[in-house]
């Protein structure tokens, strides 16, 4: 070692400070308690489902992840105070007999002492054989006496963090998840606001994101509730396109299920399916995340499989090419041709899980790699799977949303797949997906990943239609109040509907989206709000007895300009079958948000309704809908 | 006679609670030592800690005995240092934390000696992987166990201590730290 860095160490040495008595005792019983904890549950290896029955590791977990878990406040409580009374009083009697024994020292002996000190220790510690038990007593010492010397602040440090005794912060950093959300979109009224305009939306994170943890046996967090994804999440029958189209609207309007003096309005857009024979080459660019945190069985193991699951879709001359971010940053595999299947399956097996993570480097490489393999009328996209927490490196989140929308337009489309539950950023994988033109979707088993990458691998790889954007506008002397269930996060401005320039959601091939509003017909007495007394009653001429008027914008893909379809919602259309489900599963969500308007109306009415609804249900997705209501019922419940 | 830190990490790892309670209560300081060095503030480092104590039951499954205990636990710490900052958002959150501290500093701390104020300011400004790799070289790790603890080749550290080095010596001849 040269002068310079012992220079270095020997500062390095005076500045760490000593841990903290009643935290490293608290730690200590935690890492006791979860390993007392992992020794009744010996499968963790195989993660074909989230079945709540995994063991008690996930129990335990997800107790101390919870902010209500009160019985692991308690528990905790009782691990801090346990552990203060037995190592503080130590720690207590150091640190200020050093600070006052030690008033001014010279730096440089202090630097010199200490170093020497730690010098030994660290050589005791890393022999293995004969490490004596010295260090127990050793170590307080040499810690007390580090923080007087250090810094003022360290030891102001020191007297908050002993604050847990009363205080305690349960595990706090286990969990790290957030999620992108808005408060439910409130009434309005159709004299004031007649028009409502927003951006489709294909995701179905959230529904996945739900399950997940009912099937955990915990409720959602509210803000993990996006309702219009979990209607998005089933399919619906509605009419093809015909022709060249690209999609096709049908507006239905039915009697709401909670509300028997309101109606639903119900809109369905259904993309066109092209042949899957005709389907352009198509590049894929795995982007997977290797980081540490990426090695636990519902993540890279099941990305894995996924992934798996995905090649036996490819066609010959498809593409594929492997990145990963992590400290081995770089291409895994090549651009290679999808036939040779057992060469890519090789690289997938060899990806580890470790070290540290580059997310930006990782991904401009992706997209540099995705351009290398674009040849005219191919379709490139990058995918990239991470358990969300992505890491920018030095720069902020904006200009890495920045970035992706730049590589949008130049033709290549970024999809993110979630795995895994503890520190999922939604919010920033949403962040990436809307701007990169993708899906956001959550994968936390093998049949979502079947749903998700090869039932839908045609709508998730190839768009048909960009930034799709709905507007509706209420006829007044028709309709009195309306509010749009769900798309909260993508709520547009009224003149962003005509703005090319503002982007919006994607359809791909297959694709269908579905949105609802519930409407208060003029004179209903499910009228929320009174009418104005000098409000202008002028223009109040009925001019039609349609409910309203919708309009759709969007751009055929590669295009900058945009295509409108209109039509209008008239009272005379007939409710499908299909609806009254997307209805049940709105209504679900709502519950699960605690949303306000839904009157009486609860979990056994969400049940009975979509049992009623659920119709031929040929891959059984909505009979598990209807478990987990059972579930959601029987949960919230409980105090 | 005291069993090894290997022997204890196998026998953990096999199950044995009063192995894994000693193991952790001999690496416990060392550990925090180094997260410290990794996040900047005491408590930062408090944090991390209970991440990895956290953690280390059901990490522990993946230990080989075919590394020193040591050389492992500075992986998982390093590692575990990464995930906190990504879900820090921005490193500018971490910068800050260093920002805080040279305020303090700042406030008056007269007996403190001259260099650790400096380092403290010039570690703030090292990108992560620098001082990433600086705070294990630091801690008397040699590179080639440097190089495995961050999955690096050992040219790679060298690297970077000496990029770190320039980084260091920049910062010094700026005089400015903020």
């Amino acid at each position: 070692m040269t002068d310079d860095l012992n220079d270095l160490k020997n500062a390095m040495e005076s500045a760490t400070p000593a841990p903290d008595g009643a935290r490293k005792a608290a730690n200590l019983a935690l890492a006791q308690k979860n390993f007392a904890a992992l020794q009744g549950s010996a499968d963790q290896t195989r993660p074909t489902s989230s079945r709540p029955t995994r063991g008690l590791w996930t129990g335990v977990r997800q107790m101390l992840n919870t902010f209500t878990g009160r019985a692991a406040l308690t528990a905790s409580t009782a691990i801090v105070a346990v552990g203060f009374v037995i190592l503080t009083p130590l720690g207590n009697d150091l640190v200020p007999n050093t600070v006052a024994k030690r008033p001014v020292q010279s730096p440089q002996e202090t630097f010199t002492a200490e170093a020497d000190m730690a010098l030994e220790e660290a050589e005791i510690t890393l022999l293995p054989a004969p490490a004596p038990a010295a260090p127990d007593v050793l170590q307080p010492k040499r810690s007390a006496a580090q923080s007087s010397t250090a810094l003022g602040s360290v030891a102001m440090n020191d007297s908050m963090a002993i604050a847990p005794q009363t205080e305690p912060a349960p595990s706090r950093e286990l969990d790290t998840e957030s999620f992108a959300n808005e408060p439910s979109n409130p009434i309005r009224i159709v004299s004031e606001d007649p028009v409502s305009t927003f951006s489709i939306d294909v995701d179905t994170a959230s529904y996945a994101v739900v399950r997940n943890s009912l099937m955990n046996g915990l409720m959602p967090p509210k803000d993990a509730v996006r309702v219009e994804e979990m209607v998005n999440y089933f399919t619906y029958d509605y009419t093809a396109p015909d022709g060249d189209a690209a999609f096709r609207p049908s507006v239905s309007v039915s009697q709401t299920p909670w509300n028997q003096n309101t109606q639903l309005v119900h809109i369905g857009l259904q993309g066109a399916v092209p042949s899957i024979a005709e389907r352009p080459p198509l590049n894929l660019v795995f982007l997977i995340d290797t980081s540490g945190s990426m090695d636990q069985p519902n993540k890279l193991p099941l990305l894995k499989q996924s992934f798996r699951l995905m090649l036996a879709q490819l066609r010959p001359e498809d593409e594929v090419a492997i990145v990963t971010y992590a400290g081995s940053a770089g291409q895994v595999l090549d651009p290679t041709p999808a036939a040779e299947r057992s060469k890519i399956m090789a690289a997938l097996d060899n990806l580890d899980a470790g070290g540290s993570t580059a997310g930006q480097e990782g991904l401009q490489q992706a997209y540099a790699t995705a351009a290398a393999m674009t040849e005219e009328g191919d379709v490139t996209r990058v995918l990239l799977a991470t358990d969300g927490d992505f890491n920018v490196g030095l720069s902020d989140p904006d200009a890495l949303t920045d970035f992706i929308a730049e590589k949008r337009d130049s033709g290549t489309y970024l999809s993110v797949l979630g795995f895994g539950r503890g520190n999922l950023d939604d919010a920033t994988m949403q962040a990436l997906a809307q701007n990169g033109n993708g899906q956001a979707a959550y994968i936390d088993t093998l049949s979502e990943a079947q749903k998700v990458l090869v039932d839908q691998l045609t709508g998730a790889l190839f768009p048909i239609a960009n930034d799709v954007k709905i507007q509706v506008e209420f006829n007044p002397t028709q309709i009195a109040e309306y509010r749009l269930i769900g798309y909260e996060t993508r709520a547009l401005r009224r003149e962003d509907f005509n703005n090319d320039k503002i982007d919006a959601g994607d359809i791909g091939s297959g694709h269908q989206v579905t949105a609802l509003y519930e409407v208060t017909p003029v004179g209903s007495p499910a009228q929320l709000t009174d009418p104005l007394r000098y409000g202008s009653t002028d223009s109040a001429e009925p001019i039609s007895d349609e409910l309203g008027f919708l309009r759709l914008r969007y751009k055929a893909p590669g295009a900058s300009e945009s295509q409108l379809i209109e039509t209008p919602i008239s009272t005379d259309l007939s409710p499908n079958t299909g609806g009254d489900f997307a209805a049940a599963i709105a209504g679900f969500g709502q519950l699960l948000r605690d949303a306000p308007y839904l009157g009486n109306w609860g979990y056994e009415d969400a049940i009975a309704l979509a049992n009623e609804t659920k119709g031929e249900d040929p891959f059984g997705y909505r009979s598990a809908a209807v478990q987990l209501m059972r579930l959601a019922s029987s949960l919230s419940e409980q105090p | 006679m005291k069993t090894s830190d290997n022997d204890l990490a196998r026998a953990a790892a096999d199950g044995d609670a009063a192995a894994f309670a000693s193991l952790l209560e001999r690496q416990y300081d060392r550990l925090f030592r180094l997260a410290f060095r990794l996040t900047g503030t005491q408590a930062d480092a408090e944090d991390l800690t209970q991440d990895i104590c956290a953690a280390l039951p059901s990490k522990l499954r993946s230990y080989r005995a075919d590394a020193a205990v040591s050389t492992w636990l500075y992986r998982l710490c390093v590692n575990a240092a990464h995930d906190r900052r990504r879900k820090q958002a921005t490193h500018a959150r971490a910068a800050s934390k260093w920002g805080e501290w040279e305020v303090d500093r700042r406030a008056g701390n007269a007996e403190r000696a001259e260099e650790v104020d400096w380092l403290i300011a010039a570690m703030r400004n090292l990108p992560d992987d620098l001082r990433d790799t600086l705070a294990l070289i630091l801690d008397d790790i040699t590179h080639r166990d440097a190089a495995d603890i961050l999955g690096v080749s050992e040219g790679t550290v060298s690297w970077r201590i000496s990029e770190a080095k320039k980084h260091l010596k920049r910062i010094r001849a700026g005089g400015d730290l903020i």
